[in-house]
C-alpha cells in the first residue's frame, strides 16, 4: 500500500518550472529516498507535501485522500512531520522545549490554560514531559543536552534534536530533509542507525532527501530521482544505480564505469 | 555553590522555584514588598505604585514583542482604551474594580486583536507603522467621541471601590496594584512553561517552520495580540484609578517608546527583565531629578544646567546599556546569580 502518492504535480515561480508533472509513490513503512543533483526540486517537492507551496497541477494523496486545501498545521496534525535542510530549530528554546513544541498538535491547553497551569494544563504538560522523555529523549541519547539551550549544542546534535522534535510530532509519514548532511562519519553511522530504528520501533514511513550515495543505497527500500523538476528514474537502490538516465544526470554523461565508481565507493575499494 | 539539585519528579523539574532557597528569597521579597508602604514615604509610595503599573504594561508588551517578536507601538493606545473603560464604568455603573479592570482588560484585548490583524502579512518595522496609525487612530478617538470619552477634558472618576471599600489614596491603591503585578507575573511564568508560550517562542525564532509544525500563525498571532492588550488594558486601568482623571494626552505616543524601551533594556523575552526594565525606566528619570536637587546646595545654577539635560543623560543611559549589554538588565542579574552559584570557584 501507498502512503503517499505523487501524481502530475507541477509547480513554478513565475517562468521557472521547479516540478513539472512529477509523479512517484512512497510505499508504506518503507524508507523512501528521492535523490537528484542541487536545483532538481527536491525541497520544493517536500515543500508542496508540507503544504507550504502550492503547487499548480497535480495532486498529492495521503493515505489515500487528497491533501489540496488543506493548510500546513493541520497536515502536521495528520502525521506528516519533517525536519529541514538547514536546521530550523527554535534558537531561544532549550533542547527539551524544542521536542515538546513538536507535539503541539497532540495537545489541547488553551490560552487560559496556560496562564493558570492548573488542572488538565499542568497534567498535560506532565504527560508529554514522560513521553518525550521515555520515548524520544533516551531513544535518540541526547539526555545529557535536555537543558541546554540548543543555540550552544555541535551541529550533529542539533540534526538529531531536530529528528527528536520531528518524532514528537507522532508521525506516519517522517521526512527528513538531508538528514546526515555536514555530518563525520561516525555522526553519520548514529544518524542512519537512527533511521533504521525508527522504521522499526515507530511504525513510520520514511521520506528522504539525501545527497550522500553510499548512505542511500545502504537504507533505501524505494529510491525515486529528480532532474530538472522531473523525475528519471523510480526503483529500487539496485535498479536506480544501473539506470542509464540516472547516470546521466549525475554525470553530464553515458560513462557508466566511472560513474559506477561514484556510486558504489565500497565496491572500488574491495 | 548549588549542590544537591537533583529531581524526583518531572513536576518538581518543571516548577516555577525548583529549590528551597528560591523560595525563601521569594518569601523574603513579598515580605518586604508588603512592608514596603508602611515604612516609606509618600513620594517612595506614589513611585513604588508607578513601577508596579509599569510592570504590568511592560510585562504584557515583553509578551508581544520580546516573546513573540512582533513589535508593537500600540502600547499606550491599549492602555488608554483600557482606561477609558474604567473611567465611563466607574461614571456610569456601580461596578467594584475586579469587575471594572476584567472589562477594560477584554476590552483593550479585542482592539488588540483588530490591531493585530495585519500582523499575519506584515513584521518588524510595517508592523511597528501599522500599531502605530492605531495608535493614532486611538488618540483621535479618545479626543473626539466626547459623549463617552469627555473629550480633550477627559474624564474624572470615583475611586476604586470593593465591599464598601475606598480605595483613595496611594497607600490603599499599592495594594490593588502591586498584588495584581505579580499575579501577571505568575500568569506569564507559566504562560512560557506550557504549550501556548511555546508556540509565541516558537513564532519569534523560525514563523515558517512552526507553521509547518503544526502552529496556527495567525490564530496565535492573534492570541498574543490579545493577551498583550490584556494585560496593557488592565494597567490602563489601574492609572485610571490611580490617576483618577483620563484624559487623551495621558497616553501620548512617547508612552509606548517608553514600554518598548522598557522591553529592551530590560532584556526581550524575559520576565525579569520586565520588572527591571519598567523599574529602570520609570525610577532613573526620577533619581536624575534628586540628584540635582542634592546638587543644589553646592551649586546654585545646577537646576538651570540639570533640567534640560535631564533627557540627554536619560538617553545617554538607554544607549549605554544598550552597547555594554545588549541583552538587558536581566543578564546583568543573570551573571551576579551565576557568581553566586560557582562561589568559592571561579567560572
Amino acid at each position: 500500500m501507498n502512503i503517499l502518492e505523487i501524481s502530475q504535480l507541477s509547480l513554478s515561480f513565475g517562468g521557472v518550472h521547479a516540478l513539472q508533472d512529477v509523479s512517484f509513490h512512497v510505499p508504506k513503512d518503507t524508507i523512501t529516498t528521492v535523490i537528484g543533483p542541487n536545483g532538481a526540486g527536491k525541497t520544493s517537492l517536500f515543500n508542496c507535501i508540507s503544504g507550504f507551496y502550492k503547487p499548480q497541477q497535480g495532486e498529492i494523496r495521503y493515505q489515500g485522500e487528497a491533501l489540496k486545501g488543506i493548510k500546513p498545521p493541520k497536515r502536521a496534525a495528520l502525521g506528516l512531520a519533517r525536519t529541514f535542510q538547514n536546521i530550523a530549530l527554535f534558537r531561544g528554546m532549550t533542547v527539551l522545549d524544542n521536542i515538546k513544541l513538536g507535539a503541539h498538535v497532540h495537545m489541547k491547553t488553551g490560552l487560559l490554560g496556560s496562564l493558570s497551569y492548573y488542572g488538565r494544563a499542568r497534567r498535560e504538560e506532565m504527560e508529554i514531559r514522560e513521553e518525550v522523555e521515555r520515548r524520544i529523549i533516551d531513544f535518540l541519547e541526547i539526555d545529557h543536552i535536555r537543558q541546554q539551550p540548543v543555540a550552544s549544542l555541535p551541529y550533529g546534535l542539533q540534526k538529531r534534536v531536530e529528528l527528536a522534535r520531528a518524532l514528537a510530532m507522532r508521525p506516519k509519514v517522517l521526512m527528513l530533509d538531508e538528514p546526515v548532511a555536514g555530518m563525520n562519519r561516525e555522526e553519520k553511522e548514529d544518524m542512519a542507525r537512527f533511521i533504521l530504528d525508527i522504521r522499526e520501533e515507530w511504525d513510520v514511513t520514511v521520506l528522504m532527501v539525501e545527497h550522500d550515495m553510499g548512505m542511500v543505497m545502504d537504507i533505501s527500500d524505494h529510491i525515486a530521482v529528480l532532474n530538472f523538476g522531473q523525475v528519471i528514474a523510480e526503483g529500487e537502490p539496485h535498479d536506480v544505480q544501473q539506470n542509464p538516465e540516472v547516470i546521466k544526470a549525475y554525470l553530464g554523461n553515458s560513462d557508466i564505469d566511472d560513474l559506477r565508481k561514484r556510486l558504489n565507493p565500497d565496491q572500488e575499494a574491495a | 555553590m548549588r549542590i544537591g539539585d537533583a529531581k524526583q519528579t518531572y513536576l518538581a523539574d518543571e516548577a516555577i522555584w525548583t529549590s528551597s532557597t528560591q523560595k525563601i528569597w521569594f518569601a523574603l521579597l513579598l515580605a518586604a514588598l508588603l512592608a514596603f508602604p508602611f515604612m516609606a514615604s509618600s513620594y517612595l509610595l506614589y513611585l513604588g505604585c508607578l513601577v508596579g503599573i509599569a510592570v504590568i504594561s511592560t510585562t504584557g508588551l515583553n509578551i508581544l514583542t520580546g516573546y513573540t517578536g512582533l513589535i508593537s507601538l500600540g502600547q499606550a493606545g491599549f492602555m488608554g482604551v483600557g482606561a477609558y473603560t474604567v473611567a465611563w464604568l466607574s461614571l456610569n455603573t456601580g461596578l467594584p474594580f475586579p469587575v471594572t479592570l476584567l472589562l477594560a482588560g477584554l476590552v483593550a484585548a479585542a482592539v488588540g486583536v483588530l490591531v493585530g490583524l495585519p500582523s499575519l502579512r506584515v513584521k518588524g518595522l510595517y508592523l511597528a507603522i501599522a500599531t502605530l496609525a492605531a495608535s493614532v487612530f486611538l488618540h483621535f478617538i479618545f479626543a473626539e467621541w466626547e459623549p463617552v470619552t469627555g473629550g480633550m477634558e477627559g474624564l474624572s472618576l470615583q475611586p476604586a471601590h470593593l465591599f464598601g471599600l475606598e480605595f483613595r489614596s496611594d497607600f490603599a491603591m499599592y495594594f490593588i496594584i502591586v498584588p495584581l503585578a505579580i499575579l501577571a507575573l505568575l500568569a506569564a511564568k507559566n504562560l512560557f512553561r506550557t504549550r501556548v508560550g511555546r508556540a509565541f517562542i516558537a513564532i519569534r525564532d523560525r514563523d515558517i517552520s512552526a507553521e509547518i509544525l503544526g502552529i496556527p500563525l495567525l490564530k496565535y498571532k492573534l492570541m498574543s495580540f490579545a493577551l498583550s492588550s490584556f494585560y496593557a488594558g488592565v494597567a490602563g486601568g489601574l492609572f485610571a484609578y490611580f490617576y483618577r482623571v483620563v484624559t487623551p494626552e495621558s497616553f501620548p505616543l512617547s508612552m509606548s517608546i517608553f514600554y518598548l524601551a522598557a522591553v529592551i533594556v530590560g532584556g526581550m523575552g524575559n520576565l525579569l527583565g520586565g520588572i527591571l526594565g519598567a523599574a529602570f525606566m520609570t525610577l532613573v528619570p526620577e533619581a536624575l531629578k534628586l540628584l540635582t536637587a542634592v546638587m543644589t546646595p553646592i551649586w546654585p545654577n545646577a537646576p538651570v544646567f540639570m533640567s534640560p539635560m535631564l533627557e540627554i543623560i536619560f538617553g545617554a543611559l538607554i544607549v549605554g546599556f544598550l552597547i555594554f549589554e545588549p541583552h538587558g538588565l536581566a543578564e546583568i542579574w543573570r551573571r551576579i546569580r551565576r557568581f553566586f552559584h560557582l562561589w568559592p570557584f571561579r567560572s
